[in-house]
């Protein structure tokens, strides 16, 4: 398996899978060689797991308990259906893309209608498990990663709490008690951001990948600002899930990559960074300029930008240069706190360098 | 007539504003965060099957009831003169 694409979530079956035998039979009392190792691996590496399983629910459920694995699961797929619907629901609740996801199952005939009617999914016989684990030995296992699933599994409650309020939209990104925070990284966070500037593809302006050395440099050269962002509401922390990564010149501060962690796509933030970057920008009377490459993923960060009052400024190919004239920008959502360093207090850090 | 009220319909439903006028600017009445932009031009595509072209991104285009009306009529009926011009 060459394929460099990340797997974010893989796709379990049980039956013959994660153990041995069929549970409707009799079987599951004992799990397959190597699957609860295999499953903790993943797990603290940030790969998110469900399953997708022809079973009864509960009957599947209270045996993964037995075997102490039903909390790594995530929407679990138990039932009758289609395997290829099953995945298609998981990727849509976990907002991820069906590239990212690998599915493992026994029976040739279930990978086969997965890959006829999800061709992007990388279906994996049982019996290559280890394929897998060879594939991910090289991810390696960081805070952010071993709480991976936490996160997800706090916004399966934020989902629970959507779906049952009353109200309109703006009275329940209210309700969230949303706090936005934007700081500047020491420098253990620059390995966060520079994982961010790699996994992040739809909320992503130019798709530059930073390694932690190259974030290093940047921060070296004094003529760069980086900016990070997290998220926090009443259900628990998102992280960091923003990145702003800005050459700052005499007249021109340019916003050579701006990110947002697709995990906080629908909390309504999306633009709070780059407000807080076009005011620095009006502050300090500078030009703002922003770079943008357009790829299949991302044209919902271009429909942000351009609904922000931005234009392009030069254009070739997939390559824009846009531009904010800074006469009119729109307020921060008042459902947002916004904490953020002082813009002044900023400066002088930057000039001290 | 009825693209309008279709419009208006969408909009209500997200901004709880009642006295809203099919002129007010809801950009400037501060309405409009990252995800009402994005839901609002998904809106635009598939209510009246129209392709939202990235240089028909700017504000203007979407800032009122009246403008989003005067938006899609104007796309449809380039859609139309082009197939007559086929």
């Amino acid at each position: 398996m060459e394929d460099e694409k990340l797997i974010k979530c893989i796709v379990w079956d049980l039956d013959n899978t994660v153990w041995e035998g069929v549970l409707l039979e009799d079987g599951g009392t004992a799990l397959r060689d190597g699957v609860a190792e295999a499953v903790r691996s993943f797990d603290e590496r940030g790969i998110l797991q469900s399953v997708s399983s022809r079973n009864d629910f509960e009957t599947a459920m209270s045996n993964l308990k037995r075997h102490g694995l039903d909390d790594y699961f995530l929407y679990p797929e138990i039932n009758w259906n289609a395997k290829s619907e099953s995945i298609k629901r998981i990727a849509e609740n976990l907002n991820l893309g069906l590239d990212s996801f690998v599915f493992i199952d026994d029976q040739e005939y279930e990978r086969e209608e997965v890959l006829f009617s999800i061709p992007e999914v990388r279906c994996v016989d049982a019996f290559d498990l280890n394929k897998v684990l060879e594939q991910v030995s090289t991810t390696k296992v960081t805070a952010e990663s071993r709480s991976r699933r936490s996160l997800y599994q706090q916004e399966a409650k934020r989902k629970v709490h959507e779906e049952s309020f009353e109200g309109d939209n703006q009275t329940f990104q209210k309700s969230l008690g949303l706090k936005f925070t934007i700081f500047e990284p020491s420098e253990a966070d620059l390995s966060r951001a520079s994982e961010l500037t790699i996994r992040t593809h739809q909320l992503n302006t130019t798709g530059i990948s930073y390694s932690e050395e190259d974030l290093k440099e940047l921060l070296g050269r004094g003529d760069h600002i980086i900016l990070l962002a997290k998220l926090t509401d009443r259900f628990g922390e998102y992280g960091t899930i923003g990145v702003a990564v800005v050459e700052r010149t005499k007249e021109v501060l340019d916003l050579k990559l701006l990110l947002m962690s697709c995990r906080v796509m629908s909390r309504g933030v999306g633009t709070v960074f780059l407000l807080y970057l076009m005011q620095l920008a009006k502050k300090e009377e500078k030009r703002f300029l922003a770079r943008f490459l357009k790829t299949e993923r991302n044209r919902m960060m271009y429909i942000t930008y351009k609904m922000n009052g931005f234009f392009v400024s030069e254009r070739d190919g997939a390559n824009e240069l846009l531009e904010h004239d800074l006469e009119d920008i729109q307020t921060i959502p008042d459902y947002v706190e916004l904490d953020a360093p002082d813009i002044e207090i900023l400066e002088e850090n930057v000039y001290a360098v | 007539m009825e693209n309008r009220n279709a419009i208006r319909a969408f909009i209500q439903k997200r901004v709880n504003h009642k006295e809203l006028s099919d002129s007010d600017n809801i950009f400037k009445l501060g309405f409009v965060d990252s995800m009402f932009a994005l839901q609002l031009v998904s809106f635009v595509e598939k209510e009246f099957s129209v392709v939202v072209e990235d240089d028909d991104l700017v504000i203007d285009n979407f800032n009122s009831v009246d403008a989003i009306e005067r938006f899609v009529n104007s796309k449809v009926a380039g859609s139309v003169s082009s197939i007559v011009a086929e």
